[in-house]
């Protein structure tokens, strides 16, 4: 049995020093519902554990000066789920990570955790690149921003520099009349992993969509960003030519795999459809704010 | 080794744990508190849900060392004597199980549950306890033993 080493400090600072020196031996642990399963599984076997959830700036929900949100990336679904207004503004990206797991995964799981675990088929990770969500990563040679969508680079892999930790996700001010939506294709109700993942953020002028954002997980190596359906939507009424414009763009960005869950045929299509589905929603909620 | 110490079922305890050490390990094989059960191991299946720091909390989602100096209720520290806690009152009358391994972790869950929500609907209830797996499929029973209990 190898040796094992927990630390949990209280500044990002000495966190990053910490992971920084262990080399490639730490994982660090959120809400640990990724790295304990892996670690009890064999897959994973840290030298040491730094444990973020007693950074103060991780945990932390705040308004921007601009008027955006900027999200610690310790923060649980539960505790964002309980935030007075981050959820009217941005339901989709709530949506999203709040389909992860069970009640008790909810009150531990993070964005930030599902981003840096770096699977395709990440439910909360869609709704942060419609938002156009910012990641906010500090390492031993400082801070940098980076596009949420630039993060992960592959299943299982991120774009993160060695002893680099996710700090904080910033979400963009919001216009008037803009909402978001995230729905996901499983066999089940509850509890699985995404066969199809979608995301759409948009904002409406009465019936003209004006901006338009969309993202669809679990059809590529990583979550996608498909600006070609944005600009389908974009400047139109959401009529039907436009929405299969738009969908026939979803499934022209997808390279999925073949799996249990879903045949490569099957996530493509459905990958159009759910982008009408998501579409009809955020529209909905939009014109309702 | 990392020495931990915390109270649970208002009892102060305290001991050494290796960081890997799971908090559900700590409880069943250091406090010998043996009601709460390891179903999946994966944070999926809901038999070792406990409570930390008035959190229902999946016992194996959770390091030892990360409970230090929290407060932990287990399934053990329900009953007050030979008084049944309501929800293990209503789960008896309305037959709420039947081999009883994901009873600690369902029981537990529905305490939290009508915490945080005193009177739910029973789709409330069901969406509640997504994450707590009965292989017995006795949910009809389980549901009926909430909404008893949240009566009481």
């Amino acid at each position: 049995m190898t040796d094992i080493q927990y630390v949990a400090p209280s500044t990002l600072d000495e966190a990053v020093g910490a992971y920084a020196a262990a080399k490639g031996a730490a994982r660090i642990l959120a809400g640990g519902t990724d790295l304990l399963v892996q670690m009890r599984a064999g897959m994973v076997k840290p030298g040491l554990i730094v444990d973020i959830k007693k950074v103060a700036e991780l945990s932390a929900i705040e308004k921007t000066p601009e008027g955006g949100f900027r999200i610690g990336a310790a923060v649980s679904g539960a505790v964002l789920e309980e935030h007075p207004t981050f959820g009217k503004v941005w339901p989709g990206v709530l949506e999203g990570l709040n389909l992860i797991g069970s009640t008790q995964v909810q009150g531990r799981a993070s964005a930030g955790g599902n981003l840096c675990n770096g699977s395709p088929a990440a439910d909360s990770i869609p709704g942060l690149v419609a938002a156009g969500a910012i990641a906010t990563v500090q390492g031993p040679n400082g801070r940098r921003n980076i596009p949420v969508e630039q993060v992960p680079t592959g299943p299982g892999k991120t774009s993160l520099a060695p002893g680099e930790i996710l700090v904080s996700f910033t979400l963009p001010p919001r216009p008037a009349h803009s909402s978001d939506a995230y729905l996901r294709m499983i066999p089940r109700t509850e509890m699985d992993i995404a066969v199809v993942g979608c995301a759409v953020s948009l904002t409406m002028d009465g019936d003209t969509c004006t901006a338009a954002r969309v993202s669809l997980g679990a059809v590529a190596p990583t979550v996608l960003l498909v600006e070609d359906a944005a600009k389908a939507l974009v400047l139109t009424k959401l009529d039907d030519a436009s929405l299969d414009k738009a969908a026939a763009a979803c499934s022209a960005a997808c390279n999925p795999i073949d799996d249990k869950r879903g045949t490569i045929a099957y996530r493509t299509k459905v990958a159009g459809v759910l982008l009408k589905r998501t579409t009809a929603i955020a529209a909905e909620r939009a014109k309702g704010g | 080794m990392a020495t931990v110490s915390m109270t649970v079922n208002g009892k102060s305890v305290s001991g050494e744990v290796e960081p890997r050490t799971l908090l559900v390990q700590f409880i069943r094989e250091q406090l010998h508190l043996t009601g709460t059960h390891v179903g999946c191991d994966t944070s999926q299946c809901g038999a070792c849900v406990v409570h930390v720091n008035g959190d229902s909390v999946k016992s194996c989602t959770m390091l030892a060392v990360q409970a230090d100096g929290s407060d932990v209720t287990t399934i053990e520290g329900l009953a007050n004597g030979d008084t049944l806690h309501p929800m293990q009152e209503a789960f008896r009358d309305n037959h709420g199980l039947q081999c009883g391994f994901c009873t600690p972790g369902m029981v537990m869950s529905a305490v939290d549950l009508l915490k945080k929500n005193p009177k739910p609907s029973e789709g409330e209830i069901r969406e509640w306890l997504e994450g707590n797996i009965c292989r017995c499929t006795g949910y009809h029973n389980i549901v009926k033993a909430v909404q008893q209990a949240a009566q009481a």
